[in-house]
């Protein structure tokens, strides 16, 4: 007894679920991606040797950090929407402009971010 | 026009909604956790020009071994208890947040019960097993 689609992948991509789908898609990638980031970190530090000296390399990896401050930082500030909109219903019907503050807060302190981790990766 | 809202008693508040309330309500928290390890790690680092990494690390896990390779003068006024709690606050809101993520996300791809109920088994033993390993880690190094 599996789950039963009636829509195929393709479809599945090109749904118009726009600004509040993007955002879900997003929480729910970046919340996955930091439970497996912080669980194999506390392994890595946990059981430390080589292979924790290889994982603290790819963790040190500047591509690696634009990646996962990504997925942290946008998992917050989605989060807290979510919080606010959630604890206080009446607000819901603003949630298109919310999504807009959010992009607006999330925009500028991710670019600064990346900026200064990838002037620090060319050896600024 | 009168709300139609009813009351939290008669709606029912059962497991599931507890653990809805205490999704956000950890979110909250880690919040706080993180605006109070900012606020160390610009007390730390500020006048040694701590860089972004450092401070984002200390942020999310005020754990010393995390600024090893600041020029902090001296780590020792900041491997105390009150910091050993705040990381250990932090691994448990968020291995219980993390876990109940993960068991939405699950409840939404899979829809097997047999499978279900192993990856809800599982999830919550490696989750448990991951914010025990944190937590030592964090009161012996």
């Amino acid at each position: 007894m599996g789950l039963k689609r009636n829509v195929g992948l393709i479809e599945g991509l090109r749904y118009q679920g726009k600004g509040p789908m993007l955002t879900y898609i997003l929480h729910r990638i970046g919340g996955l991606a930091i439970v497996i980031f912080v669980a194999v970190h506390i392994l890595s530090s946990y059981f430390g040797g080589q292979t924790g000296i290889f994982l603290n390399a790819v963790y040190e990896h500047w591509i690696f950090q634009i990646f996962i401050f990504f997925c942290a930082l946008f998992h917050a500030i989605n989060g807290l929407r979510i919080v606010i909109l959630d604890l206080w219903p009446k607000l819901i019907e603003h949630q298109r402009e919310a999504i807009w503050v959010e992009w607006a807060v999330f925009l500028p302190i991710y670019s600064i971010a990346v900026f200064v981790i990838v002037r620090t990766a060319l050896g600024g | 026009m009168k709300p139609r809202t009813v009351s939290m008693y008669r709606r029912g508040f059962d497991f599931e909604t507890t653990m809805w309330l205490f999704t956000r309500l950890s979110a909250l928290i880690m919040y706080l956790l993180a605006l109070i390890g900012i606020v160390g790690a610009f007390i730390m680092g500020a006048r040694t020009q701590m860089n972004l990494a450092d401070i984002i690390r200390w942020t999310f896990m005020p754990n010393p071994s995390h600024v090893l390779n600041t020029n902090v003068p001296d780590l020792a006024p900041w491997s105390t208890v009150f910091w050993k709690l705040m990381g250990s606050a932090f691994v448990f809101f968020a291995a219980a947040h993390g876990l109940h993520g993960l068991l939405s996300v699950i409840e939404d791809y899979l829809s097997h019960p047999g499978i279900r109920l192993a990856l809800r088994i599982l999830g919550v033993v490696i989750l448990l097993l991951m914010s025990g390993i944190g937590i030592y880690m964090i009161w012996t190094s």
